[in-house]
């Protein structure tokens, strides 16, 4: 395209833009009024808001120096960032967290990408998740850090990802069964399904909490984060088996027939024919499955984890920076919102993604 | 006649054994030795927790329900108070739980059916604005919204400095206090009367209406006759109910309704978050209504409201009604979360329980026993629901 060219499309462009946004905001009576009315509802919602957070905030400085500003306390953000995102690990040990979120965080990077869906992601993910444990633990790299002092992002992120990546096998396992033809396979595996499915997490939760410790021999022994962490890799693969189970009723008769006439046994058939392609179609609602567990992370802290979100509530219980709640939940919100909005904008791209490569 | 079918020889459908064999499937020992290795996991976990109960002093059994709950609950729909047992306590979360569950899917769907009507307005404005909305409300956790409407709503100034709107609805550190309808007096035996009257009347028009009897504006008219009949009815048997505005006085509001703050966070809580799902859903249902539909209802000579509410509802409600369901049942177990900002619904309820008896087993039971009910009903009647709207396609092509 040569600049000529460039310069008469442009204005043309502009313009056309210009007719779009005029015919959008004022292309009728009707539209002009709503045009109005949501104009003046932003202009009583937002200038103080402005207002609170730019104008009015104070960007630096103590506790004090806030208390005689009227609007947002940047600054308490700043001194509590290294709580916020790491809680009471160890500071002089906070590169370990780090590095496990930078780690998780390549992870799921690498997994988004559909050019690296080969067979080494099976090996990466274990691989990773216990990197990451024994990183955090400091297992190999004494001193050890006992899991209920960890906390902030990390831990959010390695529940996150650990109870997910733990999951979808067990709800491969589940969904399988629920489509076979064993009749009591089959119910265990919806018995098992709707109990989970019908029961809140916090419930979940407390399971782990009250009843663990009593049930499993030595149970006392085991840490709030990892029981927690069984009930919620169990919870959620209710949840992941009902969307894998979609995928494998979306596959055809005719692969499953192809397959036998080819000679191939059950495991055979699924783990070269059936899954490969369920899973394939299925790839975006398990994004958008994922992208509820990372919210449904922050109820962690109904039983006292040190979460992000929890870390942040704590924050502003210290008694030098006391009461800076909206400071620290807006903080928290941008990073929920930062890994949510792109995992969705994601899914979105993958979706389109994958028909576009199936139509070739 | 009927002799000679039955000496027919050979047997007419296979026997009770042969048709458990075929339910059970192939490999039937694997299948029952993996059961069986499931039962004794459980059994052995059971066996361990009866185990640690002994030890601890706690007798396994639900015998603690009957026993006085020695805690008072901070707001309630029924009377109750320390020293009551703790089967009326935990009615009393369950009531809790009924009442923000049911104002939230009413509230939410609403504020959601107005949220997705207004996200397909074509206003670029309005619908810019509704789509931050719903990514804003969407993409941070229900509970970080909860803790922030906690704070908003205990940081709310006393009841004489009190924030009003209209000089009806006041917002203080004590709660918010709307107006409401108000019991003036009157037998209650002529409300009962008149529930049952209505309710009688509703059960006609439902029959008229299957039978074709009586349809669209005639039906319409008929409702609002009965009901007028009703109330006027209510009103010569010396019922009176009457609104009432709330207003200060000394150094609080007297009158309407006071919402505590946890439960005005709460329900605020669950309706912002989830009238955005409700928009979401009614957007992607009318859009689902394929644009065919519109422009053959409009060569019909149909207009603007005919077309919405005679081709493109009906056609969008399948696609809304069993995932605005699902919605209900999330709202619904979603409202658990009340635990973590001090509203005392079910879950909150057993939890107290669970840890002044020591009896956590049985109280989880219970709780999970109660939802599980309510859900498994809930998905039920939605399948008998598909069934009927997938059956009347049929029949209709």
């Amino acid at each position: 395209m040569s600049i000529a060219d460039t310069l008469v499309v442009l204005p043309g462009r502009a313009s056309a833009r210009l007719a779009t946004m005029r015919q959008g905001l004022f292309g009728s009576l009707g539209n002009t009024l709503i045009t109005i009315a949501t104009s003046a509802l932003l202009l009583w919602i937002v200038p103080p808001l402005f207002r609170w957070a730019v104008l009015d905030a104070t960007w630096s400085g103590t506790a004090q120096d806030c208390a005689a500003g009227e609007g947002a306390c940047w600054g308490f953000v700043a001194a509590k960032f290294r709580f916020i995102l790491f809680a009471f690990y160890p500071p002089e040990l906070q590169w370990r967290p780090l590095l496990v979120m930078v780690l998780l965080v390549m992870l799921l990077v690498v997994t988004a990408q559909p050019r690296f869906w080969r067979r080494e992601l099976f090996v990466a993910w274990p691989v990773v998740i216990a990197a990451s444990w024994l990183l955090m633990a400091g297992t190999l790299t004494p001193p050890t850090v006992p899991t209920n002092a960890w906390g902030g992002l990390p831990v959010t992120l390695f529940v996150w990802t650990v109870c997910f990546g733990l999951a979808t096998p067990i709800a491969i396992l589940l969904a399988l069964a629920r489509r076979s033809k064993m009749g009591g396979l089959r119910w265990v595996a919806v018995a098992f399904i709707e109990l989970m499915r019908g029961t809140p997490m916090v419930a979940i939760l407390y399971v782990a909490m009250l009843i663990l410790p009593m049930a499993i021999p030595g149970g006392q022994l085991i840490d709030k984060n990892i029981r927690a962490m069984i009930m919620i890799t169990l919870f959620w693969s209710a949840y992941v088996a009902e969307v894998v189970r979609a995928g494998l009723q979306a596959i055809h008769d005719g692969q499953y027939e192809a397959a036998t006439a080819l000679g191939l046994g059950y495991w055979r058939t699924m783990l070269l024919i059936v899954l490969p392609q369920a899973l394939r179609i299925v790839i975006p609602g398990m994004v958008n499955l994922a992208i509820g567990f990372l919210l449904a992370t922050s109820l962690l802290a109904v039983i006292g984890i040190f979460d992000l979100l929890n870390a942040a509530r704590a924050s502003a219980t210290d008694p030098q920076w006391l009461g800076f709640y909206n400071e620290a939940y807006v903080f928290a919100a941008a990073i929920y919102f930062v890994f949510c909005f792109g995992g969705s904008r994601y899914s979105l791209w993958l979706e389109r993604y994958l028909k576009r490569s199936d139509r070739r | 006649m009927s002799l000679a079918r039955d000496i027919v020889p050979g047997r007419h459908r296979p026997g009770t054994f042969s048709r458990l064999a075929a339910w059970w499937g192939p490999h039937p020992t694997l299948q029952a030795v993996a059961i069986a290795g499931l039962i004794v996991v459980a059994w052995l976990l059971a066996d361990n927790m009866f185990a640690t109960m002994n030890r601890i002093g706690v007798t396994p059994g639900f015998d603690f329900l009957g026993r006085p709950a020695n805690f008072e609950i901070g707001e309630k729909s029924i009377a109750f108070q320390a020293g009551d047992p703790y089967a009326r306590a935990i009615l009393v979360g369950l009531l809790n739980t009924v009442k923000v569950a049911v104002l939230g899917c009413v509230l939410a769907t609403m504020l959601g059916v107005i949220l997705g009507v207004a996200g397909l307005s074509g206003n670029l404005l309005l619908v810019g604005l509704v789509r931050w909305y719903v990514e804003i409300v969407r993409n941070t956790p229900l509970l970080l919204q909860l803790f922030f409407w906690i704070a908003l709503a205990k940081s709310f100034p006393a009841p004489r400095q009190a924030i009003s709107a209209f000089d009806a609805f006041y917002l203080t550190n004590r709660g918010v206090y709307v107006p409401g309808l108000v019991w003036l007096g009157g037998p209650a035996s002529a409300v009962v009367a008149a529930g049952a009257l209505l309710a009688a009347l509703a059960t006609l028009l439902v029959i008229l209406r299957r039978r074709g009897r009586l349809k669209g504006r005639w039906l319409a008219l008929a409702a609002l006759g009965a009901l007028i009949a009703v109330v006027l009815l209510l009103a010569a048997s010396g019922v009176r109910i009457g609104s009432q505005t709330p207003k200060l006085s000394g150094f609080n509001i007297r009158g309407g309704y006071n919402l505590t703050p946890e439960f005005a966070a709460l329900l605020t809580g669950l309706v912002v978050k989830f009238s955005a799902a409700v928009a979401e859903i009614v957007r992607a249902g009318i859009q689902s209504v394929d644009r065919g539909q519109w422009e053959a209802a409009r060569a019909l000579g149909l207009h603007g409201g005919q077309i919405m509410r005679l081709i493109v509802l009906p056609q969008a409600l399948r696609v809304i009604t069993p995932l605005t369901t699902s919605t209900y049942l999330d709202l619904t177990k979603d409202s658990s979360l009340a635990v973590a900002i001090g509203y005392p619904d079910l879950v909150s309820i057993i939890n107290t329980t669970a840890n002044t008896t020591g009896q956590s087993f049985e109280a989880l039971v219970i709780l999970i026993s109660i939802y599980l009910a309510l859900n498994l009903s809930v998905s039920a009647s939605m399948n008998v629901y598909n069934r009927r709207v997938a059956l009347r396609s049929t029949e209709r092509r």
